[in-house]
């Protein structure tokens, strides 16, 4: 084939190899060759894996040829954030307290990934520990928005949505806990899922906050979504907190034929805190989905102002006790200074953590406190309580529910490090939707003044991420946004 | 002043499920250090625990053998603090909704009984093991341990002595026993006990400040360490010093109590839901199927032993003391042998030998069959008890049975009147001298002859028979 192949997508190369129009060899190599171009610009990868990528596409191909059935995403290359325990490579979740760490295991989606065919090419940078908006907080580096150098690519996944934003990989893996899938998709300009808590199994996803941790796709189309989700959803026995409910089959959502689906749009989320530029990129895609026949209703979602509070006590405690294994006694960075075990502990998590993860050890802590727990911790969770009940009550009168991802495009490097709180805001579309647990995702729709991606973010009632591929492909088809493309070259 | 003791217990329990509880690695602690870890009980990035459901229902059989609630819905909990042994930096228990609750558990005291609260039991995981050895400056951390089921027991502060700790302690062993959930093996900390102990003046009603015991080894460890920590807390009192609440431990070599933990830095341990474990949900058909797979459990099983073997509550009480025995004796008497006999057997000579030869019951050569046979060749004159005595190690050790041995040895009991009488004649005529003596009043000559008598019919003599032949032989 003559075109650049690290322009497809995943279902084009499937079809491709499967046709015998090239060689997973061929892919991988052409998606090498693009990261040897740009990631000088992007620094999207914090580890590539060039010999192990040729070698395992190499295996696929001599599988093909021995008329082998190589699985559906064979030859497919995808990149993984730094929180994805793989055998392969390190681990380090982007934080000097794990540099170096090597997994013993592989977890449960990178398997299922790896079964189906995938060639993965390396680790991709994140926030620390996922702990971020902007992917400032990497200890590693600065990964840089493809569509202007100058900004951020969001976060915490920022990595995964550069890099395939800057088609470094066909499909890129994330974790979501707050946002981390949804706002650098939405920030670089590609599709982002995170699925319903409980459709994707966690084990081998080092954890953030547990209760809300989903991992999820970076994709280039609606399509590639179903082909992704197909392969990682379902019941793990080594995750109790999966869900035993079927895998529905995502291809089947791939159909023009939105009529009649009702789009709930909530009004807290068009408040003033939304610039005027974001708020007609929002309506102008609401509009394409109407042109198709969907209905707009207006919905409330009451509660939506604690949401971030109630996101980061629950976060943050979560988190504390999470993090606390890292102590430098069985793997991971130990400082070589301490004299008994309390100075182990402390001067490895002081030198070992980034300010960010320090200080939302420390707010977790404080909230778990004897005396304080009733009022931050226990408050908390029945306020999340409400929030779900707020989809709950919305859903009753609408099949989806579309707002922005983020209240702003991009923002400029250094723009927010200074101040946690406005850092935080980054997430105010994004972090009620885990606390809910209920589906989202944020497909482009549409380029600012100053040429930077803006997100539609879409929601769904639980398990129904059927739904928002099937809406995220009727935009696809009839928006003309995806055959934009990041200028970097 | 007069003073009464209020005592609470807390027993720790490893629970013998094939598996860890949280992870599938073997449950056996007793491996070579670190060989049975996995990623899960090693606390490594990502990895997510899974509740063992074997550790359920064993806690369920626990709770209901001492009379607790169950929960229908209840949930694990992170208890999050900072040691070497602890992988993942908390411990996964169960803070404000144990499995099993409000239960109750009777023990024998002196001059009856009584009725001992179980405020709790819940499930939790054990930590690794830290080892230091001394000089290198280096420690060791053994993970097979961490992740063993522990289900933690704890009491109301009903116990008033070292004597009813220690019934309880029995009792509750026993129970655990019974239910083949655990060794219950202390030396090697399968079972751990803590006392909570205050005292207040005697007819009062509010608690005084408590010492917590911990680190004691047997259970006569700890019924020393409650009566020295009730003597020491007296002293103070009546020197009219504050008992400061402490973690105290047990220095057995010194037979004394000491302070290894003020209140003052005790832990916060910031307790909440671990959201990585689903709720733990036990329904009524559960519970029901749990309940109707409990053996008879020990104090029912001695009530029984009693009224139906007509043993005494001595007797019953040693038969009923382990599982194994109980079974035994009842295979014993179901195999024809009349009850008492067979409690007098197996508590008496067969237990002797066992302990020589440092079996357990439950690995006896010898089968309830066998030894119900052997008694009833007493019972029909096929032998006497003194071959029996004889007979009995022999079956041990070589696992034969006592009708084949008797055959093959030729010791079937002579019980022919003339035979006897001519031996006796015999021995009698040897042994002018006793004879005299024994006319003389000299009773103890009498046991000689007897001696002779079985020693001439090597052992075999129909006692009863020898001695009513001889009787009548002197008395001519
Ligand atoms: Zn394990």
């Amino acid at each position: 084939m003559g075109q650049e192949l690290f322009r497809l997508k995943a279902h084009e190369i499937r079809g491709a190899i499967r046709r015998g129009e090239t060689t997973a060899t061929e892919v991988t190599q052409s998606v090498l060759g693009r990261i040897g171009a740009v990631e000088g610009k992007v620094q999207a990868y914090t580890e590539i894996w060039g010999d192990y990528a040729q070698q395992r596409a190499a295996d696929i191909d001599r599988r093909i040829k021995a008329g082998e059935d190589p699985g559906p995403l064979a030859g497919v290359p995808i990149g993984l954030k730094d929180n994805y325990c793989t055998t392969e490579g390190t681990t380090g979740c982007c934080s000097k307290i794990l540099k170096g760490f090597r997994s013993p295991y592989n977890g449960t989606v990178v398997e299922k990934l790896l079964d189906a065919g995938a060639v993965f090419l390396g680790k991709l940078n994140m926030d620390e520990f996922a702990m971020g908006s902007s992917t400032e907080n990497s200890s590693v580096q600065k990964t840089r928005n493809p569509w202007n150098l100058r900004c951020v690519p969001g976060g915490s996944s920022g990595g995964a949505a550069a890099g395939i934003a800057a088609h470094e990989a066909a499909v890129t893996m994330g974790s979501d806990t707050g946002g981390s899938i949804r706002q650098p998709a939405a920030l670089c300009g590609c599709l982002g899922l995170k699925p319903t808590y409980g459709r994707v199994s966690r084990y081998g996803l080092v954890a953030f906050a547990s209760s809300l941790d989903q991992i999820g796709p970076f994709t280039k189309d609606a399509e590639d979504m179903a082909l992704i989700m197909g392969v990682i959803a379902g019941r793990d026995p080594r995750d109790s907190t999966s869900a035993d409910i079927p895998v529905p089959d995502y291809s089947k959502a791939l159909r023009d034929d939105i009529k009649g689906l009702r789009i709930g749009l909530p009004k807290e989320c068009f408040t003033d805190a939304l610039g005027a530029e974001m708020r007609e990129k929002i309506l102008a895609a609401v509009e394409v989905l109407k042109a198709q026949g969907a209905q707009v209703v207006e919905v409330s979602l009451p509660h939506t102002e604690y949401a971030i509070a109630v996101y980061y006590i629950i976060c943050t405690a979560e988190a504390s006790a999470n993090l606390a294994r890292f102590d430098g006694v069985r793997y991971g960075y130990r400082h070589p200074d301490a004299k008994s075990v309390e100075d182990m502990y402390r001067l490895s998590k002081s030198h070992g953590y980034g300010p960010e993860v320090q200080r939302r050890i420390m707010l977790g802590t404080y909230v778990l406190s004897s005396g304080y727990y009733d009022a931050y911790y226990l408050k908390a969770q029945k306020v999340r309580a409400l929030i779900k009940k707020d989809f709950e009550d919305a859903f009753q009168s609408c099949d989806i529910i579309a707002t922005p991802t983020t209240p702003t495009p991009a923002f400029e490097f250094g723009a927010k490090t200074d101040d946690p709180l406005e850092m935080y805001l980054s997430d105010i579309y994004t972090s009620s939707i885990n606390l809910a647990g209920i589906p989202g995702m944020s497909i482009p729709c549409g380029l600012t003044a100053s040429k930077l991606p803006a997100g539609l973010q879409l929601l769904g009632k639980p398990f129904d991420e059927e739904t928002l591929i099937r809406v995220a492909y009727a935009y696809e088809k009839h928006s003309g946004w995806e055959r934009a493309d990041a200028p970097i070259t | 002043m007069e003073y009464e003791a209020v005592i609470g217990m807390e027993v720790h329990v490893e629970i013998n499920t094939k598996s860890k509880v949280f992870c599938a690695c073997n449950n056996d602690f007793h491996a070579p250090p670190n060989t049975h870890v996995c990623p899960v009980c090693l606390g490594m990035p990502g990895v997510l625990p899974v509740l063992n459901i074997g550790m359920v229902e064993a806690s369920v059989a626990v709770g209901l053998a001492l009379n607790c609630k169950i929960s229908r819905w209840s949930k694990m909990d992170r208890k999050n603090y900072f040691y070497p042994d602890l992988a993942k930096n908390y411990q996964i228990s169960q803070y404000d909704l144990p499995l099993c609750h409000d239960g109750e558990m009777e023990i024998d005291i002196e001059g009856g009984t009584k009725r001992i609260g179980i405020t709790r039991a819940h499930m939790e995981e054990d930590t690794a093991r830290n080892t230091h050895t001394i000089g290198t400056r280096e420690s060791g951390v053994d993970f097979n341990r961490c992740g063993v089921p522990l289900l933690e027991i704890v009491t109301e502060p009903d116990i008033r002595s070292a004597d009813e700790a220690f019934a309880y302690l029995t009792a509750l062993k026993q129970i655990l026993q019974y239910l083949d959930v655990s060794d219950c093996n202390m030396e090697e900390g399968s079972l751990r006990a803590e006392a909570n102990i205050s005292i207040r003046p005697k007819g009062t009603v509010e608690f005084g400040t408590k010492t917590e015991v911990k680190n004691v080894a047997s259970f006569s460890g700890v019924h020393k360490a409650i009566d020295f920590e009730i003597r020491r807390q007296r002293a103070a009192l009546d020197k009219g010093d504050a008992i400061v609440q402490e973690t105290r431990g047990w220095d057995a070599d010194k037979g004394i109590t000491f302070v290894q933990r003020s209140k003052e830095s005790a832990h916060d341990y910031r307790y909440f839901p671990d959201p990585d474990l689903v709720p733990v949900v036990v329904d009524e058909a559960w519970e029901q199927r749990i309940r109707e797979s409990l053996p008879e459990l020990p104090r029912a099983r001695n009530h029984r032993f009693q009224a139906e073997y007509a043993l005494s509550p001595y007797d019953a009480g040693v038969v009923t003391s382990t599982r194994a025995m109980a079974d035994y004796y009842e295979a014993t008497v179901k195999a024809g042998a009349p009850a008492k006999l067979a409690a007098n057997w197996i508590m008496g000579d067969l237990q002797g030998m066992l302990v020589e030869r440092k079996l357990d019951i439950a690995q006896c050569p010898v089968t309830a069959a066998s030894l119900g046979e052997m008694i009833r060749l007493i019972e029909d004159g096929t032998i006497n008890g003194k071959i029996a005595k004889d007979l009995l190690p022999e079956m041990i050790d070589s696992g034969k049975s006592a009708d084949l041995l008797v055959k093959e040895k030729g010791l079937v009991q002579i019980s022919d009147r003339g035979e006897l009488e001519a031996i006796v004649r015999g021995v009698l005529d040897a042994n002018p001298g006793p004879v005299e003596d024994f006319k003389a009043g000299k009773d103890r000559a009498k046991g000689f002859l007897v001696g002779q008598i079985m020693k001439a019919t090597k052992g075999k003599g129909n006692p009863k028979l020898v001695n009513e032949i001889l009787e009548r032989l002197l008395a001519s």
